[in-house]
């Protein structure tokens, strides 16, 4: 079989058929990447266009690094992504357990409306909570009419609103791996351990949160991942007194127009990702393999 | 055991409360007569007529469904010969490189590919005087990152399916083109579907990337949507947010339906 294999990956076409998503991924992702390592290492010339003159100038780095902004930047987009990756977990979880032990034939429709949010648009789901969350927003009005909070203070604009967003909008990417990870599980293994004596918190330290890791690792990837680098959601959700990373790239990019600034801050968000985001390749192909 | 199910029912229902809450909100105040969308005012229809009519969201909108047809159809053909390799060539030369190429996209900061991208095109368009930013600079983005998702779903249906009925067409004297295209192809037509609406969907959704790369000329869809937002809650978007839930809706039961027919 794997003779044949070999002998597939030398006929002629393909060659091609490796050949052109290799392309393709080298010539816009790979190259461009590399662009961007150039960039960084520029220097800012305004006057010019495109803004930058080109050498090799640690400037923009040494900036990030001693910068106190955008040390506080770093720190914050830090934070704010483990949080929220952490109470996504701690939101999915039960979501997907209850999912997974639900009747098989209801489980498509229970998972299709987990899904649905994400197939709406992302940016209209941040919207939805703008006007929720404002000063004379619906929640507000909820608290002041129920006669709780007589001045409920406002959630928008801080880093309150920053945590509801990312924990809304990744909600998604959390249970299905969850899920994935939690269907498999055999259930005979959690009565043979009460069978044993094993209390249910037992059970579930011990052999159903163990088994279910894989999916762990893979949901707070997935949120954990792509928050770091947030945009829209701080900038939409969250004030003017919190930085995160990608808004600060955006800014120096858009605003700014300090092109070797913003790149070097893309250099440094992807060395600081590049560990996670190999552990979730790693894990993406182990899974796979097993399948097959 | 009736506690337990209890729990589990009160999990569920406080997860797609918080899920679809901030959703039918958003609907119901877009038949709002007033123009704050925090306050009742009655019902109106008043902001669908202004979005129909509103010229530059339409072109924006038809924008975005051009770019998501072509982009959504290129990143199918090539997340399915990438995923295909991943799946049934197992060894050449490159291998792990491109297996890693295939998966990184997915995972990488929306805002570093943008940036990436954007000096590509800037590079190219000074040493070879073009392509002109807008739908194809856009386009070329959204393929990228868009492959991946493809690819990824046909290695997932591909690695399900073991090789012996193709092996077995090639053993009757099958081209593997033959064999491809009456063995392996219907087998993974269905992942080929979703992995296209995926495409689709992704590109019609995008902002950051495209921001990046758009120029100055082309506005899509999430761009005006975000340049309308930053100012502000806008009953309009709220007609919008509405029109796309029911299209998503729409085609998720229609795909759940047709799955469930087949089966």
């Amino acid at each position: 079989m794997s003779s044949r294999s070999v002998f597939l990956a030398r006929s002629q076409p393909m060659r091609l058929v490796i050949a052109l998503p290799f392309l393709w991924l080298g010539v816009f992702f790979l190259l461009p990447l590399g662009l961007v390592l150039g960039i960084a290492l520029g220097t800012n010339s305004p006057d010019s266009v495109p803004p930058v003159e080109l050498g090799v100038d640690l400037a923009s780095f040494r900036l990030l690094f001693t910068d106190d902004l955008y040390l506080a930047a770093w720190l914050s987009s830090l934070r704010i992504a483990a949080i929220s990756t952490a109470v996504t977990l701690l939101l999915g979880y039960p979501m997907a357990y209850a999912i997974a032990r639900a009747a098989p034939r209801r489980r498509p429709l229970l998972l299709m409306l987990v899904m649905l949010p994400f197939w709406t648009s992302f940016l209209i789901r941040i919207y939805a909570w703008m006007g929720l969350l404002s000063e004379n927003g619906i929640l507000n009005q909820v608290l002041r009419g129920s006669g709780l909070v007589a001045d409920p203070g406002t959630i928008l604009g801080t880093e309150w609103a920053i945590y509801l967003g990312i924990v809304y909008a990744y909600l998604p990417f959390m249970v299905l791996p969850l899920y994935a990870a939690l269907e498999k599980l055999d259930w005979s293994l959690l009565e043979a351990a009460s069978d044993l004596g094993a209390r249910p918190s037992t059970a579930f330290l011990t052999v159903t949160l163990p088994l279910s890791l894989p999916g762990i690792v893979a949901g707070c990837l997935l949120v954990f991942i792509p928050a770091v680098g947030e945009f829209v959601i701080p900038d939409l959700l969250g004030g003017t007194q919190t930085l995160m990373i990608g808004k600060v790239l955006w800014d120096e990019f858009f605003t700014n127009s300090d092109w070797p600034l913003a790149s070097a801050v893309a250099i440094c968000l992807l060395v600081l990702l590049v560990g996670p985001i190999l552990l979730f390749q790693r894990q993406q192909q182990r899974s796979l393999e097993r399948r097959s | 055991m009736s506690g337990r199910v209890g729990v589990a029912a009160t999990v569920l229902a406080f997860g797609y409360a918080f899920l679809y809450l901030p959703i039918a909100l958003v609907i119901a105040y877009s038949f709002n007569e007033s123009r704050l969308v925090t306050v009742w005012a009655g019902f109106s229809l008043k902001w669908w007529k202004a979005l129909l009519q509103n010229e530059a969201m339409l072109d924006a909108a038809w924008l975005s469904l051009r770019i998501a047809l072509v982009s959504a159809t290129f990143a199918t053909l090539l997340g399915l010969a990438a995923g295909y390799v991943l799946a049934r060539v197992p060894r050449f030369r490159g291998r792990t490189l491109f297996a890693g190429l295939v998966v990184a996209p997915m995972v990488m900061p929306e805002v570093v590919m943008g940036i990436s991208m954007l000096l590509l095109f800037v590079g190219s368009d000074r040493l070879l005087g073009g392509p002109e930013r807008g739908f194809l600079t856009i386009t070329i983005a959204h393929v990228t990152f868009s492959l991946t998702f493809v690819a990824i779903v046909v290695q997932a249906r591909l690695a399900d399916f073991d090789r012996s009925l193709e092996e077995a067409a090639m053993d009757l004297g099958a081209t593997p083109w033959t064999t491809f295209l009456t063995v392996t192809l219907p087998m993974i037509a269905p992942a080929l579907a979703s992995g296209w609406l995926l495409a689709f969907t992704l590109s019609l959704d995008d902002l950051i990337l495209t921001q990046f790369v758009a120029g100055a000329q082309s506005q899509t869809l999430p761009m005006r949507v975000y340049s309308s937002v930053r100012l502000g809650v806008d009953p309009q978007i709220n007609v919008l947010a509405t029109i796309v839930v029911a299209i998503a809706a729409g085609a998720l039961v229609t795909s759940a339906w047709l799955t469930r027919k087949r089966d």
